[in-house]
Formats: structure tokens, C-alpha cells, sequence
């Protein structure tokens, strides 16, 4: 697994990806954190947080794209699936990688926290919870496009469709409330990942949250396994 | 060293490999013949582990790739058709991402340094893959096999694509892996099977239509046997004469002073020829018992076995 992690790392930073998502991300978290606590005369980094989901959704699908589509079109999947290493050890390895690569974006807001506490005294325990919120909200936006990049040959495809279930998931109370039927709005509500979202820029930690998203997460890594063990029988 | 029994693929409708036994001993260099898309790179990709079978088993040295995949992949280096390059890394780098990836056990810079040599890469340690040569990227598709030294080392159509020199120098590797090392390599080049491997086996259409020692390959094989024969003289006398000759079975005209003469197995005419071109005074320029080419051999067993089906 580690042999994969680190190859996974060192190609984000051999080509222009990790970069690219780096200064995009920089760029979008730093304007917001401007607008609204400079601007707006804050200390509370909520409003950024929120706004960084939107984000979010567009760039975790530039990291993944590649993961598992691009091995399958250059056919290096083949020295990976007939090396010793096991399923579960190689969606790990890229995984990890991927989430490596958000981490370092999200070390940004901590900065942000540092600058706002020349001027006012920032919650530390609220940071800290939001901080955990992105992460978690990145993991499981990771797991998601990382199994949409194993069902398909084409990286353009999986960012595509991976950008297209990120708006899904943005809109999903857009979508809510146009729906007149209670039984699908409850289910819907259900697994609206702006409301387990919300909760953390609030800085409430609530294990419900916390849960949502990891078995999100392991659910769509499970998925991936299953594609790819899937492809060997088939 | 390599068992496979009753090997079957289907997809879907399509039956890629169907019922292939065979065994490798060890130390054999085991040549794998067939058109393109008779089923060897599917069977290569069953025996590594890249796909399953859809019924049949491989074994090697003692442990079956389904039930124990990671021990029976320790022991197999491939190369598959395309080799499986990263080609945003460097030689060196990728060579030490699959020696970590099959994690070998080997002391890493002086291993990685001893195949380098081996396959004369170890001047380009730190190009890009993607700026070398497609000699050269076979060649680091070859290291990455060589990788841990496995006991059996599995090639798919190793020289496609690579220039007469190349091709002869991968040649050579092969014949000296053979040496340590269990190898099977796929081609659709007789010629380069028959000059490299101990043994063949041809397939067609997913089905093993010949399995032979090299050097029988041709005498198993082949049916009748077939004389070339150039001679000066009136060709009515030359024909009537040599039919005289006990065990031919025809005689053919195939050019102005070229003559097939087909003979029975096991027969050797050719010093009755030289005779029988006495008495009729016409001069030998050429006689070759050029029997059936291994080439029309390979065709006609893959056609037959193609019109079997059908």
C-alpha cells in the first residue's frame, strides 16, 4: 500500500495536478476569507467554510480523475493487479494519496485562523471542528470520485461525471424543496451532505456527522474494490 | 514449475481460451505461438493473475493463483503486451515504485543496479519515460519482470514493434533468463519461437492445435516431405525419371528449371535424385529438402483448426 501511496503523491507534484489544485483551492479559500472577514469585519470563518463546499465539489474530481481511469487506458493496472498487493491494499494506496493532496489544502485555513488571531481572539475549539468538517467532507468526496474513476477508461469522463454529482450533491436542497412527495423528501433529506456539512461551520461536533461521512466514505471504497474485482471475473 | 489444466475463458458469447492444459518444467523456455487473437495474451493474463479463469486451474511452483494470489504472484515477473510504464517517472524511479510494489526482499540499490546492467539501461537511470525509445521502454518493461529475480518470468510478444537489432539483442536475454529462470513468451513470429524456446506450443482459436520440442517441432509436424530441386536438362526426362524412384509421390514443374518433387515421410530421395540426374545428364545447380517451411506448418495448423470450427 505505501508503494502506491507514495507513487500516487509524487505523480500529483511530477505533473502540473497537485499545483493546479493547490493554487485553485489557495485562491478561492483566500478570496472568501477576504470578502467576508476582512471585508465583512469578522473573525468567525463560517461563511468561508460554506462557501469552500461549492468549491470543493469541482476540484476533488480533478484529483481522482486519473486514480483508476488513467491506470486502465495505459494499461499500468496490469502491473499493479498482478503484483503481490491485494484490492483493498491498492483503492488504500490511492485513496490516502488523494487525501494527502486535499490535507495540503486544507492546511490554508489554519493559516487563515493564525492571521485572524492578530486580531481578534479566534475559537480555537470551532476552528479545530470545521477544520475536521472539510476533511471529512473532502474524504468522503474522494471515496465518491475514486469509484467513478474505476468505472470508466476515460479521465475526462470520470471528472465530468465527477463534477456533475458534486452539483447533485450542492443542489440536493434545491432539489428538496421542489420535491411535494414527504416519504422521498425525508429520504433525500437524509443524505443531504450540506446538513451534515452545516453543523461543523457551525462548530458543533456531533457524532452523527462524524459517522455520515466516514461510512460514506467506506461504502464507495467498498464499491471500488467490488468494480475492479468485478472487471478481473468478467 | 507452471501446471494448467483445462483452462477456460468465455466472455460473454466468445470463447477466448478454451480447455488449454500444459505443464512448464523448470528451467524451460517455453515459446507461445498463435495468430493474433488466438487467446495467448488471455491466457498469459489468467496464468499472472491480471483476469480469472472462467473454470481450470494454474499452479505454480505448488500454489494456485486463485486460492493464494499474493504468494503465487511473488513468484511470476511479467511483461505484458503494452509494457506497464508510468511515463511521468524516471527509470530509476519507477524501478524502485515496483520493487517496492512487489515487495522483494533484495538488498534495493544494488538490485536495481544489477538489472539495470542486465538490460543495459544503466545509463538512462534518470530519463523520463516518456522521452525514451520504444526499444527502450521494453527494456524497462523487462526490468520491472526481472524484478526479485521470480522463479518464472512470463512475456507477451516481448520484440513487436522493435527494430532487427533490438529484436536480436532481446533474443539473447531471453535464451540467457532461460537459464535461471522459468520463462514462457508469446509471439506470432515462428521463426524468432523456434531459434529462442526449448518448446512450443501453437494455439489457435483458443485451443492448443500442436505441442512440440523445438527442434521435433518440424518432423511432428509436417505430413509429406517436400524436395527443391534446380536442374539444367530437358524436364520431360527429368520428371519421368525421377518419378521412377521408389517413395516419390509427385513431381511438380515451379519454374523454368525449378522442380518440387513430393516424397513420403521418412524417405530420403536426394541421393537417388542426384542419380537418377546422372543418367539423364542434367546438371544439380540446387536441391534443398526445404520439407513444408515451419511457416506453411504453423499456417495450415492454424487454418485447419479454423475450419474445424466453422
Amino acid at each position: 500500500m505505501s508503494a502506491i501511496y507514495k507513487r500516487e503523491l509524487s505523480g500529483f507534484f511530477s505533473s502540473a495536478v497537485g499545483y493546479v489544485v493547490l493554487a485553485v483551492f489557495f485562491f478561492f479559500s483566500g478570496l472568501f476569507f477576504y470578502n467576508y472577514c476582512f471585508l465583512g469585519d469578522t473573525a468567525s470563518l463560517a461563511y468561508v467554510y460554506a462557501n469552500m463546499f461549492y468549491i470543493i465539489m469541482f476540484i476533488i474530481p480533478i484529483i481522482t480523475m486519473k486514480s483508476f481511469a488513467e491506470e486502465r487506458r495505459q494499461k499500468t493496472d496490469q502491473a499493479l493487479l498482478t503484483s503481490p498487493t491485494s484490492l483493498t491494499e491498492i483503492v488504500l494506496g490511492k485513496f490516502f494519496g488523494a487525501l494527502t493532496l486535499y490535507g495540503m489544502c486544507c492546511l490554508i485555513f489554519l493559516v487563515y485562523a493564525v492571521v485572524i488571531s492578530f486580531f481578534a481572539q479566534p475559537q480555537w475549539s470551532v476552528v479545530l471542528c470545521t477544520f475536521l468538517g472539510i476533511f471529512l467532507l473532502g474524504a468522503s468526496m474522494i471515496a465518491i470520485n475514486i469509484f467513478i474513476s474505476s468505472l470508466t477508461e476515460s479521465m475526462v469522463v470520470a471528472a465530468v461525471i465527477g463534477m456533475a454529482a458534486g452539483l447533485v450533491i450542492d443542489m440536493m436542497s434545491y432539489f428538496i424543496s421542489s420535491i411535494s412527495i414527504d416519504w422521498i423528501a425525508n429520504i433525500l433529506q437524509k443524505i443531504n451532505f450540506l446538513n451534515y456539512y452545516t453543523n461543523f461551520t457551525y462548530g458543533i461536533l456531533s457524532l452523527v456527522d462524524v459517522v455520515f461521512f466516514l461510512s460514506v466514505t467506506g461504502l464507495f471504497l467498498f464499491f471500488t474494490v467490488r468494480v475492479l474485482e468485478r472487471r478481473r471475473w468478467n | 514449475m507452471i501446471e494448467v489444466k483445462n483452462l477456460t475463458k468465455r466472455y460473454g458469447e466468445i470463447t477466448a481460451v478454451d480447455g488449454i492444459s500444459f505443464t512448464v518444467d523448470t528451467g524451460e523456455v517455453l515459446g507461445f505461438l498463435g495468430p493474433n487473437g488466438a487467446g495467448k495474451s488471455t491466457t498469459m493474463n489468467i496464468i499472472t493473475g491480471y483476469i480469472s479463469s472462467t473454470s481450470g486451474t494454474v499452479t505454480v511452483d505448488g500454489s494456485e493463483i486463485l486460492s493464494e494470489p499474493k504468494k503465487t504472484k511473488q513468484k511470476i515477473g511479467y511483461l505484458p503486451e503494452i509494457p506497464p510504464l508510468y511515463t511521468d517517472m524516471t527509470v530509476r524511479k519507477y524501478l524502485e515504485f515496483m520493487f517496492d510494489l512487489k515487495r522483494v526482499k533484495l538488498p534495493k540499490k544494488e538490485h536495481i543496479d544489477e538489472i539495470m546492467r542486465l538490460v543495459s539501461l544503466d545509463k538512462h537511470g534518470k530519463r523520463l519515460i516518456k522521452n525514451l525509445s520504444k526499444g527502450f521502454r521494453q527494456r524497462v518493461g523487462f526490468a520491472q519482470a526481472l524484478l526479485g529475480n521470480p522463479p518464472v518470468i512470463i512475456l507477451d510478444e516481448p520484440t513487436v514493434g522493435l527494430d532487427p537489432k533490438q529484436i536480436i539483442e532481446i533474443r539473447k536475454l531471453i535464451k540467457s533468463l532461460g537459464k535461471k529462470h522459468t520463462v514462457i513468451f508469446s509471439s506470432h513470429v515462428l521463426s524468432e519461437i523456434s531459434a529462442t524456446c526449448d518448446r512450443v506450443i501453437i494455439i489457435s482459436d483458443g485451443k492448443i492445435v500442436a505441442d512440440a520440442k523445438a527442434d521435433e517441432l518440424y518432423s511432428v509436424l509436417s505430413g509429406e516431405q517436400k524436395l527443391t530441386l534446380t536442374a539444367e536438362g530437358g524436364s520431360t526426362e527429368i520428371i519421368s525419371e525421377i518419378q521412377k524412384i521408389p517413395g516419390v509421390q509427385q513431381v511438380k514443374k515451379t519454374g523454368a528449371e525449378t522442380y518440387s518433387v513430393e516424397y513420403q515421410k521418412g524417405a530420403d530421395v536426394r541421393r537417388d535424385v542426384f542419380s537418377a540426374m546422372v543418367r539423364v545428364g542434367a546438371s544439380i545447380l540446387e536441391m534443398k529438402s526445404g520439407d513444408e517451411s515451419l511457416e506453411e506448418i504453423y499456417l495450415r495448423l492454424t487454418e485447419q483448426a479454423k475450419g474445424g470450427k466453422e
